[in-house]
């Protein structure tokens, strides 16, 4: 019902992942963060975006899931890194094993002062799930500037696991990297606006 | 109806008619909220700010209940006893209208004497409970006994908390868009996105933010301090029962600010203890990565993409940009 009202304010409405498998069964989410989604009212915004149960890329940041269920979460991460704001969000909790993987590797923490940093976070207050989504190198030639991003573009894939309540609930999500470049302490812009690096899961029981 | 002598002298008392049922009303009014309402007024008892905070509550409303009954009582008594009855002429004027002089000295002395007495009881209220749970600034006007003490260890890495020691926990509050995260100097200072409590402990909340301004409303704990950047706002409470509450923020500061909000726990001080050792254990290798421990923090200086750099590119940084006023123990 609240997404139903939702749903005219988020671009790309809500997708709805509640019949993409058998009842019971886990649901694969696959995401990727691009630098600029390079299209649309707002071009140079860095945004999220979706693959539909269809594997459509839909510019969409309200995802409706089933209760109670596993969920198999990938994320296609084209966009660059640099430290944390606060080091708290390099550590990856509220998943499966507190754990991630990053390209094969499985990690806990991830030292945002080290490597390419962190480009943005996939965190949901309300379930207590935060990852850290390692980003890629700044010096790269083939960094992508327009959503949807092809596999040849260099990008790094993040997957973790995570089981939605056995209730159903609106619960928010958003990226805690201030990426948003230019804006008053990184937080205005795309962090700001309904459908780029923040929305909801609508799960449903 | 003009009033003449002799007409005055056969009217009622009615002062004395209007004040017996006035005092009946306040009493009976005073009465059923202060046993009936009272207990349950927010924010109800669950630590020391709170069950005084509502204490307070409840006296200025048993103050003021008499004065909206008084107000009442004299309208309705007034449109009873002199309305115009249908047919009659309204009087315009005359002795009716004339001011009466001690009414209005009672009311400017009776008035006077309850907003004085509000404010002294509220300024006694306010020292007497370390500030009320209020956020005093970052050089608090009232500390309880052992804040500073601990305060200070925390800043110089040497805090510690157990179970009966009757210390101070210091936990910082840290706002950012859009959660706030709490750091436990007593525990290695580590951070996390729960707020646990020992029961039976008085807490010093030091409150800050890495952007914009926040407010730190822990409702059921009656603590609230806003959340500025680069400033450590200090709260005080003391825990009593043990219970669940929940954290908002309560100043609006963006797009997720009505996301921005939390449930924390009162735990007894053995189940306190556990969790929190357990969780240092468990966030260990994210906390050496942490910032030393400070008052505040300049987010700018950590470099964040898209971080608002006031002076274009300040590298590198020192410990005040780093840390804020403070310098940090190490």
């Amino acid at each position: 019902m609240f997404a139903f009202y939702l749903t005219p304010g988020i671009p790309g409405g809500v997708v709805d992942f509640t019949h993409s498998q058998s009842p019971g069964q886990p649901v694969d989410l696959t995401v990727q963060t691009v630098g600029s989604i390079g299209y649309g009212a707002h071009p140079t915004y860095v945004t999220y975006m979706v693959k539909d149960p269809s594997g459509r890329w839909l510019h969409s940041t309200a995802w409706k899931l089933p209760a109670n269920t596993v969920i198999h979460m990938t994320v296609l991460q084209y966009d660059s890194g640099s430290p944390l704001r606060n080091q708290q969000w390099g550590q990856v909790s509220g998943v499966t094993g507190n754990e991630a993987s990053l390209n094969g590797s499985s990690f806990g923490v991830y030292d945002s002062n080290s490597g390419n940093g962190v480009g943005h976070t996939f965190t949901v207050p309300g379930l207590g799930i935060s990852v850290p989504l390692v980003g890629v190198p700044s010096s790269a030639t083939n960094i992508c500037g327009v959503a949807p991003c092809a596999p040849s573009y260099v990008h790094n894939t993040i997957t973790f696991s995570f089981k939605t309540p056995k209730t159903a609930g609106n619960f928010s999500w958003q990226c805690f990297v201030p990426c948003a470049l230019g804006w008053l302490y990184g937080n205005g812009g795309p962090m700001s606006t309904q459908g780029y690096m923040g929305g909801y899961l609508d799960v449903v029981a | 109806m003009t009033m003449t002598p002799e007409t005055l002298k056969n009217e009622p008392r009615h002062l004395r008619r209007m004040t017996i049922i006035w005092v009946v009303l306040a009493v009976a009014a005073d009465l059923l909220f202060w046993f009936l309402v009272g207990p349950h007024v927010p924010p109800g008892r669950m630590t020391t700010t709170a069950k005084n905070n509502q204490e307070a509550f409840n006296i200025l409303l048993v103050i003021a209940i008499p004065v909206l009954i008084g107000v009442w009582v004299y309208l309705g008594y007034s449109i009873k006893a002199w309305g115009i009855k249908r047919n009659d002429v309204e009087s315009v004027g005359g002795d009716e209208a004339r001011s009466n002089h001690n009414a209005q000295v009672s009311w400017i002395v009776i008035t006077s004497v309850v907003v004085l007495f509000l404010a002294g009881f509220g300024s006694v209220e306010l020292w007497s409970d370390n500030g009320s749970g209020g956020g005093e600034g970052p050089n608090p006007v009232w500390s309880p006994p052992g804040a500073i003490v601990a305060e200070t260890a925390a800043l110089k890495g040497t805090s510690t908390w157990a179970p009966g020691s009757n210390k101070v926990l210091v936990v910082q509050v840290i706002g950012q868009q859009w959660k706030f995260s709490y750091r436990y100097p007593a525990f290695g200072g580590m951070e996390t996105t729960r707020l646990i409590l020992p029961a039976n402990t008085t807490i010093a909340f030091n409150v800050t933010s890495l952007d914009v301004i926040h407010s730190f409303w822990a409702y059921q704990l009656s603590v609230k301090a806003d959340a500025n950047p680069q400033l450590n706002n200090v709260a005080y409470t003391k825990t009593g029962q043990q219970g669940d509450f929940v954290v908002r923020c309560s100043e609006l500061c963006g797009i997720w600010h009505g996301s921005m909000y939390n449930y924390g726990k009162v735990l007894s001080q053995s189940g306190f203890m556990q969790w929190a050792t357990q969780t240092e254990a468990h966030n260990a290798a994210n906390t050496k990565l942490l910032p030393p421990f400070a008052w505040t923090y300049v987010p700018d200086a950590n470099g964040a993409s898209g971080g608002f750099y006031p002076d274009g590119n300040v590298t590198p940084y020192t410990n005040s940009q780093l840390y804020g006023a403070k310098t940090p123990a190490s």
